[in-house]
């Protein structure tokens, strides 16, 4: 047999062809419905807004135009001035700064905290859940805006502040999904698999569980920032969130409510604001559940 | 049944211990000395210091102050506020809870009046006008905060139209505004719930049985599934407890109506910490209680909950 004439390799029946990857499946799931794609522009946009405030700001956030003290809109500035003549609109942008730095953040510190408490209690079992589920339970017990108000106050209101104590208080429903979803992967058989090969509980828990439960948990996290954001606009509506000057939309609603006998039409564009975020980012969640986690349906997790 | 009931009794009152050492707990983060605290400016020597101490059992160990709390508590002995001295706590809470129950429960009242009919209805007539309009204004309505909401009824109803009182309470106009607020909030995501439930039920085989029997449609929404879809409201209304009591906090500061939201809010802000810390007990100890009501109610009401 000569080795030139090697026979050139037959093609794969299409069965056996590379599938698009679970990402790029989940991502055609995600983009069959519209809303969620139109929330995510809406999220893209507002991240823009935040990350470069001072380019698209057309005004300092804290400059005072003196005696346009309430004025209504004007061509240079569309939303109007505040109660002490500083520019709306500006300050519109700006705060879209502090409502995604406290709505991702927290909710991260939350996810980290929840997955690691759910999956450690499902996994070991025995006296470590029932002492951890009774955490989660007392946590759960909590009026949620009760805790943090009194958590904030205590602690001293701060931006920081806000999203540490929304961060350490919301982490309770990611560990009850974890927790239940670890139960029954406990007994699979690629678990079983890893212990038999002799992996760390560790391991096992961060390797191979873990892992495995992620999809709900983006799920959960994707339609809870919309309630975090919505926290912590009410938290700094009492005064209790991110101080003057930093702008926030809740800081400027409570403005308006000081104000709204004479000036009625500040208390307008922060609130609007707020519900297009909350609805895009509630959108986005509506979607991945649909592409990530078809079992689920309304759940809603606001307390 | 009854080791279903010994169980969640038991996890109730492990729960309102931890809950109880946390808020206590909570309370201790303040920072600086509570004598100091409660003294202010005023020129003090440490003899008169060690004084208040001893009077208000701080030197002694911390586990006995929270006995000595918890004690108090349970026979509903909440002290007496700092700063509207001489006023026990007790007289205030009870003052303001009538505000506070009143609001939420007419405010309650009407959601459900209007939420389930709306619910079944969408159910029904599924994929109608009427029911794409519930599940969009569901959407939309757990996005608006409600106390936006409130200031845009203020503006409409009291500056644009002066048809109504924008804060206070000094007739009964004061509630319309604030039950309004309420209502949005709980209406559509109640409706959308039962719409999905009465969906849920409609495909059941009951259902199907029903309806071979010749038993008209209508006869056997009314009768056979209606009765099957209220069971997760219950249950939902139940766990909400909390939910409600957070929103009626940031209405009642919209309103300035003095219920237990706005006392509490005033008394976080003047450092009132007697006041406040009885307010976060009794409320969590209030969602405990409801949670375990729900779990019974709902065990009781169906047995398949109870084989577990």
């Amino acid at each position: 047999m000569s080795r030139e004439a090697a026979a050139p390799i037959p093609r794969l029946p299409a069965a056996y062809q590379a599938r698009p990857s679970e990402w790029s499946r989940g991502w055609r799931r995600f983009a069959r419905y519209r809303p969620g794609l139109v929330g995510l522009a809406f999220i893209l946009v507002l991240l823009v807004l935040a990350i470069f405030p001072d380019t698209f700001a057309p005004h300092p956030y804290t400059q005072i135009f003196r005696g346009m003290r309430g004025a209504p809109p004007t061509w240079g500035h569309p939303l109007g001035f505040d109660h002490i003549g500083r520019d709306v609109l500006s300050r519109i942008i700006w705060g879209s700064r502090v409502a995604l730095i406290v709505g991702l953040l927290a909710t991260g510190i939350a996810v980290v905290i929840g997955v690691a408490v759910g999956a450690i209690a499902g996994y070991v079992g025995g006296w470590v859940d029932s002492v951890l589920s009774r955490l989660v339970d007392t946590l759960m017990a909590y009026p949620l805006l009760v805790l943090l108000i009194t958590l904030a106050a205590v602690l001293g209101p701060s931006l920081v502040t806000v999203v540490v104590i929304i961060g350490l208080t919301t982490w309770a429903q990611y560990a009850r999904v974890v927790r239940a979803d670890v139960l029954s992967l406990r007994e699979r058989e690629f678990v079983l698999a890893a212990a038999a090969a002799g992996a760390s509980a560790a391991r096992i828990i961060f390797r191979h569980v873990v892992p495995n439960v992620m999809g709900p948990v983006i799920v959960l996290a994707s339609l809870g920032i919309g309630g975090i954001i919505l926290l912590e606009s009410a938290l700094s509506f009492l005064g209790l969130g991110a101080q003057p000057p930093t702008a926030s939309w809740g800081g400027m609603l409570a403005d308006g409510r000081a104000f709204i006998l004479t000036y009625p039409q500040i208390a307008i564009a922060p609130g609007v604001m707020i519900s297009l975020t909350v609805l895009a980012f509630n959108l986005v969640g509506d979607g991945l559940r649909d592409a990530l986690d078809p079992r689920q349906k309304d759940v809603t997790i606001n307390r | 049944m009854q080791r279903y009931v010994a169980t969640r009794l038991a996890q109730g009152v492990v729960v309102i211990f931890l809950v109880s050492v946390g808020t206590f707990g909570m309370m201790h983060l303040i920072p600086g000395d509570p004598v100091s605290l409660m003294l202010g400016e005023g020129r003090v020597t440490q003899e008169q210091i060690d004084l208040i101490r001893r009077k208000w059992g701080l030197d002694r160990p911390i586990h006995e102050q929270y006995l000595t709390w918890m004690g108090n508590m349970l026979r509903g002995e909440f002290g007496q506020s700092v700063v509207r001295s001489g006023v026990p706590v007790r007289t205030m809470i009870a003052e303001a809870a009538r505000v506070t129950i009143t609001l939420n429960l007419i405010a309650f009242v009407l959601s459900i009046a209007v939420a389930i009919p709306a619910g079944i209805f969408a159910a029904v007539r599924r994929y109608s006008t009427f029911d794409y309009l519930i599940m969009v204004a569901a959407t939309v309505g757990v996005a608006l905060p409600n106390f936006w909401v409130g200031l845009m009824l203020i503006v409409l109803f009291s500056v644009v139209l002066r048809w109504l009182p924008p804060y206070g309470l000094g007739s009964w106009h004061g509630y319309v505004l604030p039950v309004l607020v309420i209502v949005i909030g709980q209406l559509a995501l109640l409706a959308r719930l039962m719409r999905s439930s009465t969906l849920d039920n409609l495909g059941e085989d009951f259902a199907r049985t029903a309806r071979a029997k010749g038993l008209r449609e209508g006869a056997v929404v009314v009768r056979h599934v209606v009765r099957n879809a209220l069971l997760p409201i219950v249950t939902v209304i139940g766990y909400r407890l909390a939910f409600i009591l957070s929103g009626t906090i940031v209405v009642e500061t919209v309103f300035a109506l003095p219920g237990l939201g706005q006392l509490f809010v005033e008394s976080v802000n003047r450092v009132d910490y007697q006041v406040v810390q009885a307010i976060v007990l009794l409320l969590s100890v209030l969602v405990v209680l409801g949670n375990l009501a729900t779990d019974m109610v709902y065990g009781l009401i169906d047995p398949r909950i109870r084989i577990r």
